[in-house]
């Protein structure tokens, strides 16, 4: 890799910095004051993006489970359905709240939103922390409501009846539901201490206009947690006292309605895809700005696209329930509001490309996995207008169509961003180069595998496919072949990622504080590579 | 990323001292992901196998993990320097941001009653399409419930009183009012505790307008319980002498938690006791 691109200035910057540093008597604490009792935002932010490795890595392993089932038709890899249901099960809520955000808020939140700003730590440190191992404490959760007897079979939307006490008698179900509240304390009190902090701490001169997109994106992000999360809670609150405790909110034996927990899950449910979202947004804009040498494009219209996509991402969830048995006007209005966040997003997709538009491209891996996720999102939202027509979706509905549309937003649009930030900024968190070449190569294998995996399970939805089963009629071997070879590929390249993370920690490689040079312009790169244990103790103040 | 700034330092005019409380490591944390570990486990192990051990230790662990915790910030808040003006400012944040997230918290279980509320239809085909259900009796809303109302607005005020005389300096006056708060608290508690033992409607298999009675009512019970030990914090906090007019973020905190409580208790007696309230009621 070549660090080539130095900057005159930016020796000045480091030196407070370091000063700072030797004022505080802990400078370095030791491996239990640093890892188990942090207050540190760098180190809670790596705890967060370990959590994501591990939570990634089993989930990834349940994918590789689902898809050698559905190699060939009638395998018998997986022994029986209700074993099949819990891989699904844990499949998605581990993706969703141990991988996806764990890496974008948790973790890349964490390292860089106090450094963007100019702040020495978030506003709560101890409070961070304990987000963090209320997340781990549902990690536990969620490995037992997958291992424990039957495990949970209702799938990762968790509807009645199927998780109800007659269909789901067994521990583990609850255990799955119970690890819902610890994700979600933790999200909502790390969503509390994000919007404090960026209200709240950002340096001098630092308007809330003149704040990276990053931030920006973290920002909109915890407004719907905060304002998402706790229904969520009263609704799987609700489910676990029908289990145990004899009410009947969703029993209609006891007047109760089904249907009303599709309401309350989709209402946090929906803004939930946009929180996985955002933040990629706020990378991507970061990475395709740095290697085109060129600030964003529409700066403003971007902050206001994230502010709309954010507003009209809670007013559109029964979308997810075209074929729940709503009424005609209701599927008119969730179907034309829902097509109205085209239009944000499409304010973002066209501000990147305009970005780009003449700038000074320069081809390195984090602008490769950027570019990547404006295909593949692209891709995926068009098949999202698609599945937004309630005519249509009476048809698409839970079959792979849906499947191929949300991998494509989330396991190809939110993986692909994760990786892009990863690469961008693994030199400032570590200090150390990622080999450039075993990058593409990791890149290439993905961009492939993932392709083959999803872009066939669009042929089979259109053909009828149904989603949640183990197995299929000979008619869709074909395209099922063809996506877990894909899938086996994508799966050959984590082994690549893996290689790169060891090149990585055992490289003697040091890098400067701006390796990217006159492309990458926020404040994280005034501080050196590594961002030293104290930043900003002496907080900027900006022109 | 503003057009004329193209390395990021160029941005960096100067650099002045940080005005945060950066907190010391802390062992609060990890102990209390265990302790809700052990509390969430706790339930689980007694709805199905009947056994508390596990609920009580968790229990018993969250709490204390509460107390040793706010008892750092409480002396954290003594040391002169530590709460600087931003400080105290992100700590208005923080409780502005929980309190929002209790709303939504309530908006789930108020979601769940007007489901039924305005679709009666929705009760499934056993239940005639009225609410509430068919032959019913519900509270009568002008006994305890309308005591409670008068209860908890009258501990706004009085709140409100010792709210004054904190800012006056009248720290006597802020003991005085305090007390009086909290014994509101505890007889609001208690008339709620009358109700429910004396409910015409059970609890266990009651039905969909007992679920969602007992769970809208019985977290905002909750939620008083939490405020009353709140507002008996601020209390012996007041008696200590912890608090002045300029600085008393504690007090102000425990004060907006109160009247959010207070808030949720009015439309709980409009939209569940009062608009919910069948022809012929029980008391």
């Amino acid at each position: 890799m070549s660090f080539t691109a130095h900057d005159p200035h930016e020796v000045i910057a480091p030196d407070h910095a370091h000063d700072a540093h030797g004022d505080h008597g802990h400078a370095k604490p030791g491996f239990v004051r640093r890892w188990l009792m942090s207050t540190n935002h760098k180190d809670i932010g790596t705890l967060y993006i370990t959590m994501a490795v591990i939570g990634g890595s089993v989930g990834g392993i349940l994918s590789m489970i689902m898809r050698a089932q559905l190699m060939y038709p009638h395998n018998h890899i997986v022994t029986n359905g209700s074993e099949w249901n819990s891989i699904i099960t844990a499949h998605g809520l581990l993706m969703i709240f141990w991988m996806v955000m764990p890496a974008l808020i948790g973790g890349m939140g964490n390292w860089f939103v106090p450094m963007m700003i100019g702040a020495p730590d978030m506003a709560f440190p101890r409070l961070n922390n304990m987000s963090f191992w209320f997340l781990a404490a549902g990690f536990v959760f969620i490995m037992l409501g997958l291992s424990i007897g039957e495990g949970t079979g209702a799938g990762w939307t968790l509807y009645p009846p199927l998780d109800n006490i007659q269909y789901s008698p067994g521990i583990a179900t609850d255990f799955s539901l119970f690890s819902l509240h610890l994700a979600g304390i933790s999200s909502l009190l790390g969503a509390i201490n994000f919007i404090a902090t960026i209200l709240n701490m950002r340096a001098p001169g630092m308007t809330m206009f003149k704040m990276p997109l990053f931030c920006w994106s973290i920002l909109v992000t915890a407004f719907l947690l905060l304002l998402a999360i706790p229904v969520l809670a009263g609704a799987v609150t609700m489910l676990i006292m029908d289990r145990n405790f004899g009410t009947s909110f969703f029993e209609p034996s006891g007047g109760g309605d089904p249907v009303l927990f599709q309401h309350l899950f989709w209402f946090f449910g929906h803004p939930e895809v946009y929180i996985m979202i955002l933040p990629a947004f706020g990378v991507i804009s970061h990475v395709v700005s740095t290697f085109s040498k060129k600030p964003v494009f529409g700066y403003l219209g971007m902050v206001y696209a994230m502010v709309t996509i954010g507003f009209v991402g809670f007013i559109v969830w029964a979308h997810h329930m075209f074929v729940s048995g709503i009424s005609d006007d209701s599927r008119v209005y969730f179907e034309v509001a829902t097509l109205v966040i085209a239009v944000p997003t499409g304010v973002k997709v066209f501000s990147w490309i305009a970005t780009m538009w003449g700038g000074s491209i320069e081809f390195k891996t984090p602008m490769l996995w950027a570019i990547g996720f404006i295909f593949l999102f692209v891709i995926g939202g068009a098949t999202g207008v698609v599945l937004a027509q309630a005519g249509l979706d009476q048809e698409l509905h839970n079959d792979y169509f849906l499947i191929a549309h949300f991998h494509y937003v989330l396991s190809l649009g939110a993986v692909f961003a994760i990786f892009a930030g990863f690469y961008y900024w693994i030199g400032k968190m570590s200090g150390h180069p990622y080999p450039e070449f075993w990058g593409k190569v990791h890149f290439w294998t993905t961009f492939i595998g993932v392709n083959l995996t999803f872009f066939p399970q669009h042929f089979l939805g259109l053909a009828g496919m149904p989603r949640r089963y183990p197995d299929y009629p000979d008619a869709f071997a074909g395209w099922n072949f063809v996506s877990s070879c894909g899938a086996f590929l994508s799966g050959a390249s984590t082994a690549v990622f893996f290689y790169i993370l060891y090149r990585i920690f055992s490289s003697k490689e040091t890098l400067p504080a701006n390796y990217w040079g006159e492309g990458a312009t926020t404040l994280e790169w005034a501080v050196p590579s590594p961002a030293p244990h104290h930043t900003f103790e002496d907080v900027p103040v900006i022109r | 990323m503003s057009g004329t700034v193209h390395t990021a330092t160029d941005q960096i005019k100067s650099t002045v001292p940080h005005p945060y409380h950066l907190v010391t490591p802390s062992i609060w944390p990890l102990f209390g992901g265990v302790s809700a570990l052990l509390t969430f486990t706790g339930i689980i192990f007694a709805a199905h196998f009947g056994d508390f051990i596990v609920l009580a230790i968790g229990l018993l662990s969250t709490f204390t993990i509460m107390f040793l915790w706010w008892r750092d910030v409480v002396r954290e808040s003594q040391v002169p320097g530590l709460h600087k003006i931003v400080t105290q400012v992100g700590l208005r944040y923080g409780m502005a941001l929980f309190i929002s997230s209790e709303v939504m918290f309530f908006v789930s279980f108020f979601w769940n009653y007007f489901n039924y509320f305005f679709y009666p239809a929705t009760m499934g085909t056993a239940f005639a399409p009225v609410w509430p259900p068919m032959g019913l009796h519900t509270i009568d809303p002008f006994a305890i419930p309308l005591f409670n109302t008068m209860d908890l607005l009258l501990s706004g005020t009085t709140i409100t009183w010792a709210h004054h005389c904190l800012l006056e300096g009248d720290n006597k006056g802020t003991v005085q009012g305090l007390f009086v708060t909290v014994l509101l608290g505890i007889a609001f508690l208690c008339g709620q505790a009358w109700e429910y033992t004396h409910s015409p409607f059970p609890f266990y298999h009651g039905g969909i307008f007992a679920s969602s009675f007992f769970i809208a009512t019985g977290f905002h019970g909750v939620h008083v319980i939490i405020g009353t030990a709140f507002l008996t914090v601020c209390l012996f906090r007041a008696m200590a002498g912890q608090f002045n007019p300029t600085r008393h973020f504690g007090f102000e905190a425990a004060a907006w938690y109160w009247h959010f409580v207070d808030v949720v208790w009015l439309f709980l007696f409009v939209c569940i006791y009062f608009l919910g309230r069948s022809a012929i009621t029980a008391g």
